[in-house]
């Protein structure tokens, strides 16, 4: 058994009175690796409550750095990290919430070229990122190496989110492929409410405790959606299709595709 | 006679059922555990909550004062 310091079982506590959590369920939290793609406004909430959790080991990938207009839903952020690389902040706010969790950064875009690499370092995979190209990239890189992942996404008052296994639905299911450039705008064009960033990253960082507890159920096969102003959810039922272009009986994607990206990220 | 005894009289709530499950956690199934704690709070929750979560309290008596003891059969 994990030999527990007094320390850790006063800052688990909370779960360990769980039934459903337990000492057993916490040495799971310990022991697991979750990926963290973007340091955005859905990886801050993720990594935050990862961290606070335990999560061993959490992986974070992003390639920017901290801008002042990220502030504003990016909470694991503050003022005088503008200018720094996002995923050395979020390393030290991880570490200053929990000093028990590794976090491994990769300060990066991710690609066709690194992605099935990064992500066969972890046991879950949480799409934090807000463009649709790296989006299908997540997902096709998880089918192709058989990893569970959560999906993310949010604009102006509205989100979605669902969890896929080996075996349910992906989000090629649902959508084929992306939109083409320009037609739909990114949250960074569009707005967006900070606090659904926290509404939905929540979400998504309960799912990936769920999945390393193995409770519950998931949000497989069911796309849950929200619209903050109305504050009503929805969840629509989905399921693996044989046609998919990657996880039907016939996959005509054999390769990661880097899609072009909407206009909005070439802003450097 | 107990196989396990573990005294949490100087725990409060909810520490006092956090100890408990872990020193549940460490023992084989079957042992059975003697549990040292304070009455009220301790007393009133840590043999009801013990008891939710699928242990068997097989009994609670007063040691003395207000100290008792709670055998827990894993």
């Amino acid at each position: 058994m994990y030999d527990f310091s007094e320390q850790q079982i006063e800052r688990y506590s909370r779960h360990i009175l769980l039934q459903d959590v337990g000492v057993e369920g916490q040495e799971k939290i310990l022991n697991a690796k979750v990926l963290v793609i973007g340091a955005g406004g859905l990886g801050a909430p993720v990594s935050l409550y990862l961290a606070a959790a335990g999560v061993g080991t959490i992986g974070i990938v992003d390639a920017d750095v901290v801008d002042l207009s990220n502030l504003q839903r990016q909470v694991i952020h503050f003022t005088n990290d503008v200018g720094k690389a996002k995923v050395k902040s979020a390393k030290e706010k991880m570490l200053a919430i929990n000093p028990d969790v590794k976090v491994n950064t990769y300060h990066t875009f991710l690609d066709s070229s690194n992605a099935l690499d990064i992500i066969s370092n972890y046991d879950f995979i949480i799409d934090g990122t807000d463009n649709f190209p790296v989006k299908f990239l997540i997902n096709d890189a998880c089918v192709m190496a058989g990893k569970p992942f959560s999906h993310g996404g949010i604009l102006r008052f509205t989100g979605q989110t669902f969890t896929h296994l080996p075996g349910t639905a992906c989000y090629r299911c649902m959508f084929k492929e992306p939109p083409p450039p320009g037609a739909v705008p990114t949250c960074s064009q569009a707005g967006v409410l900070g606090a659904i960033a926290g509404m939905l990253g929540t979400i998504q960082a309960a799912e990936a405790l769920k999945y390393i507890l193995g409770i519950g159920e998931l949000l497989t096969n069911r796309l849950l959606t929200f619209d903050a102003k109305t504050m009503k959810f929805h969840t629509i039922n989905t399921r693996k299709t044989d046609r998919c272009p990657i996880c039907g009986t016939h996959p005509t994607i054999n390769h990661l595709i880097d899609y072009e990206q909407a206009a909005c990220e070439l802003k450097k | 006679m107990a196989n396990h005894t573990l005294d949490i009289t100087n725990e409060h709530c909810p520490m006092t059922f956090v100890k408990t499950k872990i020193k549940l956690a460490q023992i084989a199934k079957g042992d059975t555990l003697e549990v040292l704690l304070k009455e009220g709070e301790p007393l009133n929750n840590v043999p009801k909550s013990t008891s939710e979560q699928g242990f068997e309290v097989l009994r609670t008596e007063q040691v003395e004062g207000t100290t008792w003891k709670v055998i827990i059969k894993k």
